[in-house]
């Protein structure tokens, strides 16, 4: 926490430069403002000046408003983060149509990240510094949201973060729209083990961050909450593609369910060779958090029906919201294209923050990271949303399972809203 | 580990390993063959070699689009036109990569690293911008799904047995191409002493061409036949090149057999750890134990001695 704090201080100074030149003219245009005031513009009236709406010199005019999408267009992860871009510019159009946000349209400039962390940071910083986006939509992988988090944190600027991710992490200039660990994985453990009544789960992932924190936060909840056993835990690095030694494995241990979290190209290798050895997802249960909609146009709808997922959200989903979203959606991307998990927390991110500004009634960082708590969206395609005070979302689990045509059928959902928990007590 | 396991049980999953060895050694023979040919006969280090992998599996997934609209009564079959095919456009993108790329190269090997290398991000981006980021799912006839039952707990996969039979035929292709044929000669007699081959009336850069183009065609059937077991995006190829590299480079550059021999010592050692640890153990330990080799023996484990 130090360090962040030191950070936003830095941040005070260097802005304090950077802006003088830019709040004489803004001076000079309020000498101005009395002449257009005179103006016959009526809509203006109701628009609050934005002299007092935006204090720390962020790129907000009379009329509108820059943020930053900032996601790999190129490079390996494109696969993953196009839905995301895509359900962003969806919500600044939604967000322009409606009347935009405090009266003033959103603009967007949009970065490429490249699939390389590095390069995210660089760009963030370029956004914050040279554009002053008044926030940023971006970050897909875990590994580029913590290169842009001391980027963020030191030039204070705001990130909402869409993708379903490990926890152990929690910032003022963060918003963490998808689910951590614990929001995800829990319930369906709980569901599958009390509608199965599985006893023995074999963990498989692919070897980094994500996986292996999720799998311990799994292995702690079926031996200490759930009394189960863990027959096996595998990591495969990224990029494997030969999955026949730990299908073996998984036949010879016979666990009552599989759990998975194997991402990328591996994913498509591991389903395939799963149906190839003749295990039959219809008869043997497996529970994945790392496959949407998305993954499966990959995999193929024939090699994973049968499977149960561990969302919060299935473009299936029956509720008022969601059959306004998902024909939005294609009508802007086309009429095949999917909508994954991550995609509609991506299509959070713009309208959270449009609802938060209309409660602060400024753009200042400051203010929407305080008034960010308590922020509720009623229009999420998954049904509600609030942020909570760790600036995580509370959201609904839900278990589906993968038919042949590549969606999920939505088999349960908890019947509360689920805490968010980033620093899980006994979990680690 | 196996106090648990009756004996019926642990022998039908060491067949089933043993499989699964053969499996990942057809696969590894398969992606190797096309880049030893380009690395061992021409000395060129194709880093695009997964690209080329990659566009037998776009157009596998073109031809089986196609089949699905037009011809749906033959969509059992399309996957022989669909090899074919592959090898064809693979094939001629590597003879019109070597006539406007590789040729020019020939006198400075570390540069076609980076030239390929270059040319392997240009077909990503070009693979992106025309298929889309996303991946595509190439959808399979019926009878190439699921598996063979031999007894209650030993079942074998038939893409595996398919990727085996494939890596079989071409192999032996490959072999009477390279040893028997009078074109095969002329390769050979290229890679031994260029200046003489060519002084006795052989047309060198057309025999380069031809060579480049082989190994491209035979990496867009590999291509073509992983999609039964992989992905298809635009940097999937990718997922295949270390592996490549290692199983070449192992087993001797110049050397057909040493890749052979190559692929079976690394596929079987590390199916073998895979099953008694974690994949990602096995996968290190695998890699440490190449490495010893060739520290021992950086030529690899069979080298032609060749005159410079």
């Amino acid at each position: 926490m130090s360090s962040n704090k030191s950070g936003v201080l830095m941040s005070d100074e260097a802005s304090k430069g950077l802006i003088s030149p830019l709040r004489r003219k803004l001076l000079m245009g309020m000498a101005a403002l009395p002449a257009i005031t005179m103006l016959p513009r009526p809509s203006l009236a109701d628009v609050p000046a934005t002299s007092v709406v935006n204090t720390t010199g962020l790129a907000v005019t009379d009329t509108g408003v820059t943020v930053g999408i900032l996601h790999s267009a190129t490079g390996t992860m494109a696969i993953s983060e196009t839905g995301s871009i895509e359900a962003e510019k969806l919500a600044i159009e939604q967000i322009n149509a409606a009347g935009g946000v405090l009266g003033r349209k959103i603009k967007f400039i949009q970065e490429d990240g490249a699939s390389d962390w590095p390069t995210f940071a660089e760009k963030a910083k370029k956004l914050l510094v040279n554009d002053k986006v008044a926030a940023i939509m971006g970050c897909w992988t875990s590994a580029s949201r913590k290169a842009v988090l001391p980027v963020v944190e030191q030039y204070n600027g705001m990130l909402y973060y869409p993708t379903f991710y490990e926890g152990l992490e929690q910032s003022k200039n963060v918003i963490y729209t998808g689910q951590e660990a614990t929001q995800q994985i829990l319930a369906g453990l709980n569901w599958i083990a009390k509608e199965k009544g599985a006893k023995t789960f074999f963990f498989i992932g692919s070897d980094y961050i994500w996986p292996r924190t999720s799998n311990k936060i799994g292995r702690k909840h079926v031996e200490n909450v759930l009394k189960g056993k863990v027959v096996g835990e595998e990591y495969y690095a990224l990029g494997s593609t030969q999955f026949n030694s730990v299908i073996n494995k998984i036949k010879l241990t016979k666990p009552d369910v599989i759990f998975t979290d194997v991402v990328g190209g591996s994913n498509v290798a591991f389903y395939k060779q799963l149906k190839a050895a003749g295990i039959d997802l219809a008869k043997q249960p497996l529970l994945t958090i790392s496959v949407t909609e998305d993954e499966i146009d990959g995999i193929g709808g024939e090699n994973i029906a049968g499977a149960y997922a561990c969302m919060k959200y299935f473009q299936s989903l029956d509720n008022p919201n969601n059959k306004a979203f998902v024909p939005a959606f294609k009508k802007m991307w086309g009429e095949k294209t999917v909508i994954g998990d991550v995609t509609q927390a991506a299509y959070l991110g713009p309208w959270l923050w449009k609802l938060t500004v209309e409660k602060a009634g400024s753009f200042d960082v400051d203010k929407i990271a305080a008034a960010s708590p308590g922020v509720e969206f009623k229009g999420a395609p998954e049904g509600y949303v609030r942020i909570h005070e760790n600036h995580h979302l509370w959201s609904k689990t839900r278990v589906g399972r993968a038919k042949l045509d590549g969606q999920f059928e939505l088999i349960y959902e908890t019947a509360d809203l689920v805490e968010p928990d980033p620093f899980p007590k006994g979990y680690q | 580990m196996f106090g648990d396991y009756s004996i019926g049980d642990l022998g039908s999953i060491f067949v089933m390993q043993g499989f699964a060895g053969l499996i990942l050694f057809s696969v590894y023979v398969l992606m190797a063959l096309g880049l030893a040919i380009i690395f061992g006969q021409m000395g060129v280090i194709n880093m695009a070699h997964g690209e080329f992998m990659i566009l037998g599996a776009y157009v596998t997934w073109m031809t089986s689009n196609l089949f699905q609209t037009y011809l749906p009564s033959l969509f059992g079959g399309y996957f022989f036109l669909a090899m074919i095919l592959a090898f064809v456009a693979s094939g001629a993108l590597g003879m019109l990569v070597e006539w406007a790329l590789i040729r020019h190269l020939y006198k400075r090997p570390l540069d076609t690293l980076l030239a390929t290398w270059g040319l392997s991000l240009m077909l990503q981006q070009a693979y992106r911008s025309v298929f889309g980021a996303r991946e595509v799912g190439v959808e399979l006839p019926q009878w190439m799904l699921g598996s063979l039952h031999v007894t209650d707990s030993i079942e074998v996969p038939i893409n595996g047995v398919f990727v085996m039979c494939l890596t079989v035929l071409i192999t032996i292709g490959v072999a009477y191409v390279m040893f028997k044929s009078r074109w095969g000669r002329q390769v050979r007699a290229v890679v031994q002493n260029r200046i003489m081959a060519g002084a006795v009336g052989i047309n060198t850069e057309k025999v380069d061409r031809y060579t480049f183009g082989l190994g491209c065609g035979i990496a867009g059937v590999a291509g073509s036949a992983f999609t039964m077991i992989g992905s298809t995006g635009p940097t999937s190829g990718q997922l295949y090149i270390v592996d490549t590299f290692l199983v070449v480079v192992f087993g001797g550059a110049a050397s057909l057999l040493g890749t052979i021999a190559s692929a079976f010592s690394i596929s079987q050692t590390q199916s073998t750890l895979e099953f008694f640890m974690s994949g990602s153990m096995a996968k290190v330990l695998t890699l440490l134990a190449v490495v010893g080799i060739l520290m021992l023996r950086p030529q690899g484990l069979f080298a032609l001695k060749v005159r410079k």
